[in-house]
């Protein structure tokens, strides 16, 4: 129907694209109760059972059921600022994502470290390119190579290897990827890949 | 020292040092900053323990992981005491931007899309204070939505920012007339494909709980056709690929667009492919597109931690290497 | 006696007289060109919008051109002028009005403002319309001054109507009849590879390190007595690399059952955790040991991005699995899981077609699945010729697409012809 749509603007194909994305949504906020509801099952045996890491159930259970509660009780406007949804988005939720994001700033690094190592031409070729690349997108590049001349520099270097080279690898790659997802999707809708469906 | 007390006397350290800055905000303590001479000595000492690593590895003591996070940690966290600035070279990509924005008339409506939450605001953000503060220096009509539910929020912090500057503020602008923030609408890359046809369908109401067509800025914006300009900050799904796929390709929307430095790459085929107009890529796009409209934010303030850390990340990279041929060497002649 | 002035007299007279109307109309003339107002300084002077002179008012917009609103489903109108000539940089018209007013049985209704566009445009897109309704429109080109949000006067000047033009819907969007020939011609190639892999035919496909390596990697936690954690992803059921991951996890469920070694799947979403349970538990049956499912296999974590990857961390460095299988669509959570999977010391392999993940899994894993690998999978794991047949028809696919750029190259770049106008789906 998507597909049909997007070649067919007329009625009733252009609603019904917006019927099924509709229903799409409201398929997907009914199945968020299955996935809290087997997360608090399964955290709950933890806890009887006193399975290892039984501690980290008990977090679970406790965190869920206080957001759910002061959620529920502060009534349809709880994400307005001042009330204690609000406070544990900005105070709690905020602080945690932000550090989990920031962890990637360090195992950026260790994974630098471990693997860009000149093996073979191809790995020397890949190290010079974000060698070249990780010094010309920060100031620091034309600090360096200030005494080339303008259009020469390391940020320029750097400006080209992201236009040309970059660029030519990642269109490969999505040409690939898209249609690797056409290939699939054929088959899904032909039925002849089943096996996410759990038959043959 | 067992490596569990190493562990605990870290955490301690750091438990210590955020006390210390707590009690320092609370009791409103100045800022620390260490004067250029200090700033420099320190850099010197960091570059001579670098050195040092690297004699170290040569000599084949390895250095583990956990001293690379100490380095990239300090690297972040030092330069923001340091009184240091550099100069911002401005890239063809951002400067793309900027000149499409310069060539929009008075009055031109702009649709900003804050596809992004919390975790990527410390790149996001700053270029969507810069653009704010450029739509509304030169009288362009801002609308802004989210297809992210922090989206519209991150919106709302950045428009309080922008509004307190003296400058915008002497302009009295109104909420309706000016700007509108239309809210977050669930349903991903649909939203956009529905806002072809009509926008009051996506948005029956702005933030606000405003009807739309109350609000004086939007009531005659049917859809894309009305819009001259798309702007789209996006750290993800849905983002800017979604918005190159329907609003520029089925819509003809004229896009430009702020991504994180991660995601930045592959959306260069579609600046080349002239689908997009132009992109600000990660922090270091932030501030340049901030030194373009002179709006200085935190954008160019943390670009000397990024320097660091990039530089960092480089000198272990190297000492990596060193290490590596070491053993190559070893194991050559051990054969 | 009657004086009668002589000539030269009269002479002097009257070219005295020239000269003093002259120097009074030149006098007249400078004082009226003092007295006109600069247009720069409109605001000092009494412009009411009661009296507002004659020049301030811009010339109209002409050639006013309506059409419907091509390849839509009906609904707008596209009204085109050619600017005013007084539209110019720092000129007189400052925006353009669109009018739009009904013709209803021949009796044209009055003209209410729809819409309005910026100085500079030329095209606006009335989506308001009804089918089969008449339409007449006008653009009128206006100048105004504004002090502090507040219009102080305004002059406004009407284009000639145009009209009447009706909307309707298409039944095909032209624009996009390359993109239906490049899917239709990809569909064919699938289509036709499968059949001739049906005949019996015999399909060549290359090795695949990641692919090749599942068993081996199986084998290896089975050895250590230790847990497989399959990580299919942050992505829904309506992502293809999500149905592509699920559909590994059955290959890699069956050889665990085999092996009779734990199985663990956290998902980060409920539609996941429902298929995944149902393709684990199916794949338990197929080999003949359904007791040895356990529901709590496949669980659901949280839908947040870097909870998910929290919970997993945790989870990978209390129970130190022997094997991680990392098969979907990530996120900035990639590398977090992939280096916390790599410290752990498990045998890591990963596939997906987010490009910029890929090099997060090329950089910390040790097998990994770049891009359309992912898809290839199962008809790599199964060997079954339907599915191979499709894999022949995408390569297929690919190889008119490399002939395609390399045309596109040569005609390009010596400026033969536009070829890649030929791939626009855009005006």
């Amino acid at each position: 129907m998507f597909v049909i749509q997007y070649f067919i603007p007329h009625y009733p194909f252009n609603r019904m694209s917006h019927w099924f994305s509709d229903w799409f949504a409201i398929i997907l906020a009914c199945a968020i109760v299955l996935g809290a509801l087997n997360l608090m099952k399964i955290s709950i045996q933890k806890v009887i059972k006193k399975k290892p890491g039984w501690g980290y159930a008990v977090v679970i259970i406790a965190s869920f059921l206080l957001i759910t509660i002061i959620g529920l009780s502060e009534g349809e406007g709880f994400r307005e600022p001042g009330t204690w949804f609000d406070w544990l988005y900005v105070y709690v939720y905020t602080p945690c994502s932000s550090t989990m994001f920031a962890i990637l700033g360090f195992f950026v690094a260790s994974a630098s470290y471990r693997a860009f190592r000149a093996r073979n031409f191809e790995a020397t070729l890949l190290l010079l390119a974000a060698f070249f690349v990780m010094i010309g997108r920060v100031p620091v590049g034309d600090i360096i190579s200030g005494f080339m001349p303008e259009g020469a520099r390391l940020s320029n270097l750097a400006s080209w290897i992201m236009t040309f080279p970059q660029t030519a690898g990642q269109r490969a790659i999505m040409i690939g990827i898209a249609l690797g997802i056409v290939s699939t999707s054929l088959r899904v809708i032909l039925g002849i890949e089943r096996a996410h469906l759990a038959g043959e | 020292m067992s490596t569990k007390a190493k562990e605990i006397l870290a955490l301690a350290l750091i438990f210590a040092f955020s006390l210390i800055f707590y009690i320092g905000k609370v009791l409103g303590w100045g800022a620390v900053r260490f004067s250029t001479t200090v700033s420099l000595i320190v850099i010197l000492l960091v570059a001579l323990s670098l050195l040092w690593i690297l004699i170290l590895t040569i000599r084949g003591h390895l250095v583990e992981r956990r001293i690379v996070f100490l380095y990239v940690g300090i690297a972040v966290a030092l330069p923001l005491f340091m009184t240091l600035s550099q100069r911002i070279a401005i890239s063809p990509e951002v400067e793309a931007v900027y000149n499409t924005l310069e060539g929009l008339p008075e009055g031109s409506k702009v649709l900003v899309s804050f596809d992004y939450d919390p975790p990527s605001a410390p790149e996001l953000q700053p270029m969507a204070e810069a653009f704010l503060y450029y739509c509304f220096e030169h009288d362009l009509k801002v609308i802004m939505m989210g297809l992210w539910p922090q989206g519209p929020m991150q919106a709302n912090m950045a428009i309080e920012k922008v509004l307190s500057d003296e400058k915008i503020k002497s302009k009295n602008l109104k909420y309706g007339e000016d700007y509108v923030n239309l809210g977050f609408q669930a349903g991903y890359e649909f939203v956009i494909q529905r806002m072809g046809s009509d926008f009051r369908s996506m948005f029956p109401t702005d933030y606000r709980g405003t009807p739309y067509e109350q609000i004086p800025l939007v009531k005659n914006v049917k859809n894309f056709s009305n819009i001259d300009y798309c702007f789209n900050l996006s750290s993800g799904f849905p983002g800017t690929r979604e918005w190159v796929q329907i609003a520029v390709d089925r819509y003809g929307v004229t896009l430009g667009a702020g991504n994180t430095a991660v995601q930045a790459p592959q959306m260069y085929p579609f600046m080349r492919a002239g689908q997009l107009v132009g992109l600000l890529g990660g922090m270091v796009g932030a501030a340049e597109f901030e030194f373009l409209t002179k709006w200085i934010g935190k954008g160019t303030k943390f670009m000397i931690s990024q320097s660091f850390a990039h530089v960092i990340v480089i000198a272990f990279i190297i000492i990596g290497n060193v290490a590596f041929f070491r053993s190559e060497r070893k194991t050559g002649l051990k054969r | 006696m009657k004086y009668y002035p002589s000539t030269s007299a009269r002479f002097t007279a009257g070219f005295g007289c020239f000269l003093l109307a002259l120097l009074f109309s030149l006098f007249s003339l400078s004082v009226l060109a003092q007295e006109e107002p600069a247009e720069t300084d409109t605001a000092s002077l009494s412009v009411t919008p009661d009296s507002i002179p004659l020049e301030y008012y811009p010339l109209p917009p002409t050639n006013v051109r309506v059409k419907d609103a091509p390849n839509d489903a009906g609904g707008s109108i596209d009204v085109q002028w050619d600017m005013s000539p007084d539209d110019v940089p720092e000129g007189k018209v400052k925006q353009y009005r669109i009018l739009r007013a009904e013709l209803i049985e021949g009796q044209r209704r009055e003209f209410i403002e729809i819409g309005d566009a910026t100085a500079g445009a030329t095209l606006f897109t009335d989506g308001n319309t009804e089918d089969g309704l008449d339409y007449i429109y006008k653009v009128v080109a206006v100048n105004s001054l504004t002090q502090n949000n507040e219009v102080v006067w305004e002059a406004a000047t009407e284009s000639m109507p145009a009209g009447p033009v009706r909307s309707s819907a298409q039944w095909f969007d032209r624009q996009r009849v390359n993109a239906l020939v490049g899917v239709l011609l990809l569909c064919v190639f699938i289509i036709y590879f499968i059949t001739r892999a049906r005949a019996g035919k015999e399909l060549f496909i290359r090795k695949i390190a990641g692919l090749e390596a599942v068993e081996e990697a199986v084998g290896r936690a089975t050895e250590m007595g230790k847990k497989i954690f399959y990580i299919p992803g942050i992505s829904d059921m309506d992502n293809m690399q999500t149905i592509a991951g699920i559909t590994i996890l059955g290959k890699v469920a069956e050889l665990a059952a085999q092996h009779e070694t734990w199985l663990e799947v956290p998902v980060c979403r409920s539609l996941v955790m429902v298929t995944a349970k149902e393709v684990v538990k199916e794949a338990h049956s197929k080999v003949g040991r359904p007791d040895t499912f356990h529901e709590d296999q496949v669980h659901y974590l949280t839908d947040d991005q870097f909870g998910y990857a929290a919970a997993i961390d945790g989870m990978v460095v209390r129970e130190k699995p022997a094997t991680i299988f990392f098969m979907g669509e990530f996120f900035a959570e990639s590398l977090i899981l992939a280096e916390t999977g790599n410290a752990s010391g498990a045998i890591q392999i990963a596939g997906t077609a987010a490009p910029a993940q890929l090099p997060f899994f090329i950089a910390s894993c040790d097998f990994t699945l770049i891009g359309e690998e992912l898809f290839v999978a199962s008809a790599y794991l199964s060997r079954e010729p339907k599915l191979l047949g499709s894999l022949k028809g995408q390569d297929m696919g690919k190889a008119v697409i490399l002939v395609a750029i390399l045309i596109g190259i040569i005609l390009e770049t010596f400026d033969i012809w536009s070829f890649s106008t030929l791939f626009s789906v855009i005006d």
